[in-house]
């Protein structure tokens, strides 16, 4: 393992209760992510792994435990929670392109608001990001002229404006036509060949298996099993995680 | 083409209403332009067309005035006038019908009452819409981010003078929707502006502060139709709660709500009809005035009904091309 300064998220004895404790969307979720990773984070459905990724970035509020992002309390009262989410990146299922704005507009908006970037340091750098995934020649179109693929494309993009350090993912491909995850995956294949640290909800255990650094196996709120794709995928030790790989390979 | 044709009858649809005021050829050119519209049912779904019928009724009813006054009104030189015209015009005026007409509405320029009443009734509505989408937008906003924020603010002055807000909005609304609209007229009028006397403010202050309130649920209406994932996109992105409003929520929600603000208005046109209660002369009152010297209800209550029933229809249709537009943009 790598040494300690070079975790960027730690996350400890995580707990999200609802209902006063009657559902337990987390329930104790211990982990470091550090820099570089890609950490994949695979699960049956309900078992916390959308709540898990948006506790990280405050869009949920956890019940208790701790996060750390370099170092620092993110639930302290003194953290600036908007400037802490600059830094984390988020792609969402369905896209959540704004519909009232060009692409251009969409991907500088954030950058000229809260980075004060000039218009036209903005502009270019959402057209260097436009061209980095083939999008360029729909910088003047609305969000509802593109395909699924185009849009969560875009969106990814657009977090990229803000020059994140981690990336995080929500099942970025789930609410896509099949022909169109792909493009998406190839996008975040390179993105993480660019050394970007990235965490990742999916059912794509291709993606798992190829790009993870890591695979982090949740279920009931828990983290049952973490480790190596390579592990996970041909030596599944809990007997859980080795139903749902059946179910879904 | 299809396109062709709507455009056709778009700009004879304004040639009518140019020649309108001419006696016949604005009526001719207006059928004209209403039979083009009736038979070629591929225009209708476009908005030219529309237009142009509209242009088309309008002159219609404009050609019917500029008719009815060279017929019946205009002076003529006694005795070269053409003999048909005399006929018809005594035909007219004898009748029965148009002697109440006339009693009504031309004798000591009674028609000013209607008109007059119209330009109040348009101002009182216009400006209390502004007062009324102020006062919604705020009291929306101040409802609307308590509900978000009550989580995220954890107690301190901050949340207290929110709550504080909060809670007189919410007496507002229920103040406001619970009573009738002429009773907080008048209380404005006999009882918190009892020494002034300047009625159009207190009717705009009446209608506005009552309208504000119904805006206010349009607005909140329209801000919790927005999909969850706009503003966690927003906030995801390091906007705070005040920018992802101001950047994103706001500007989707306005648009979504822009045809029923525009439906308030229309809403508030009929209701100013009971600001006679303290005396303002708008259009119902003018009407009322003239029934008063005259001793005849139907001719003056139908003229004003009329009039009424003439511009919510129209403004009803510049929302339906309001709402077209903006589902065509969506796309
Ligand atoms: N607002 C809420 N109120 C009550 N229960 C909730 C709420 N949000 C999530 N839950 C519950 O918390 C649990 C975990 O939900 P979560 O969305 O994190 O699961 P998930 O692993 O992302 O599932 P999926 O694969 O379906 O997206 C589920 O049992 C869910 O029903
Ligand atoms: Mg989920």
């Amino acid at each position: 393992m790598n040494a300690d300064n070079d975790v960027i998220i730690s996350v400890k004895d995580l707990k999200k209760y609802y209902n006063g404790g009657e559902v337990k969307a987390l329930d104790g979720v211990t982990t470091d992510i550090r820099k570089g990773e890609v950490v994949v984070v695979i699960g049956p459905s309900g078992s916390g792994k959308s709540t898990f990724l948006r506790s990280l970035n405050l869009l949920e509020r956890p019940t208790g435990g701790t996060i750390t992002f370099e170092g620092n309390d993110i639930m302290a009262p003194s953290t600036d929670i908007n400037k802490l989410r600059q830094k984390m990146g988020m792609v969402f299922q369905h896209f959540n392109l704004f519909p009232h704005l060009t692409i251009l507009r969409n991907m500088t908006i954030a950058p000229m608001k809260l980075n004060g970037l000039s218009k036209e340091d903005a502009n270019a750098k959402a057209m260097d990001l436009l061209a980095r995934v083939g999008l360029e020649d729909r910088a003047l179109a609305y969000p509802s002229q593109l395909s699924g693929g185009q849009k969560q494309r875009i969106a990814i993009v657009r977090a990229l404006a803000m020059d994140p350090e981690v990336m995080l993912f929500d099942e970025p491909t789930s609410a896509l036509d099949p022909e169109m995850v792909g493009e998406v995956l190839d996008v975040m294949k390179k993105l993480a060949e660019a050394g970007m640290t990235m965490v990742c909800v999916t059912h794509e255990m291709g993606f798992a298996r190829e790009v993870g650094t890591r695979v982090i196996f949740m279920d009931c709120g828990r983290i049952i099993e973490e480790n190596t794709p390579e592990q996970i995928f041909t030596n599944p030790q809990n007997e859980r995680l080795q139903s749902f790989l059946q179910k879904v390979l | 083409m299809l396109n062709k044709k709507a455009i056709l009858i778009l700009i004879f649809g304004i040639v009518s209403l140019l020649f309108s005021w001419v006696p016949g050829a604005g009526l001719v050119l207006a059928i004209f332009t209403l039979c083009l519209y009736a038979v070629n049912k591929t225009v209708r779904s476009d908005i030219k067309s529309e237009i142009g019928r509209t242009l088309a009724i309008i002159a219609i009813l404009v050609s019917i005035c500029s008719l009815f006054y060279v017929i019946v009104l205009m002076p003529l030189p006694g005795n070269n006038a053409p003999a048909w015209l005399l006929s018809l015009r005594s035909a007219i005026t004898n009748t029965a019908f148009y002697s109440d007409f006339e009693n009504n509405f031309i004798a000591e320029g009674r028609y000013i009452y209607l008109l007059k009443g119209l330009g109040v009734t348009f101002e009182v509505t216009f400006l209390a819409v502004l007062l009324g989408i102020v006062l919604g937008v705020i009291v929306a906003l101040v409802r609307s981010s308590y509900d978000t924020l009550k989580d995220e603010l954890r107690g301190g002055f901050g949340k207290g003078v929110l709550a504080f807000f909060y809670k007189l909005c919410g007496i507002y609304l229920t103040v406001i929707r619970g009573t009738p609209v002429v009773v907080q007229l008048m209380i404005i009028y006999f009882v918190i502006f009892a020494t002034s006397n300047n009625k159009i403010m207190v009717a705009v202050l009446a209608f506005g502060i009552n309208s504000g309130a119904y805006v206010a649920e349009i607005i909140r209406g329209g801000i919790m139709s927005i999909d969850k994932g706009q503003f966690e996109a927003g906030r995801s992105l390091g906007f705070g709660y005040v920018r992802t409003m101001t950047f994103i929520i706001i500007p989707q929600a306005f648009k979504a709500v822009l045809p029923a603000l525009a439906n308030e208005f229309i809403v508030l046109i009929k209701e100013t009809s009971v600001s006679g209660y303290v005396g303002l002369q708008e259009l119902t009152k003018g009407g009322d005035i003239i029934r008063s010297r005259t001793y005849s209800a139907f001719m003056p209550l139908i003229a004003v009904a009329v009039i009424y029933l003439l511009i919510v229809m129209f403004f009803s249709w510049l929302v339906s091309l309001l709402e077209r537009r903006l589902k065509n943009s969506e796309r």
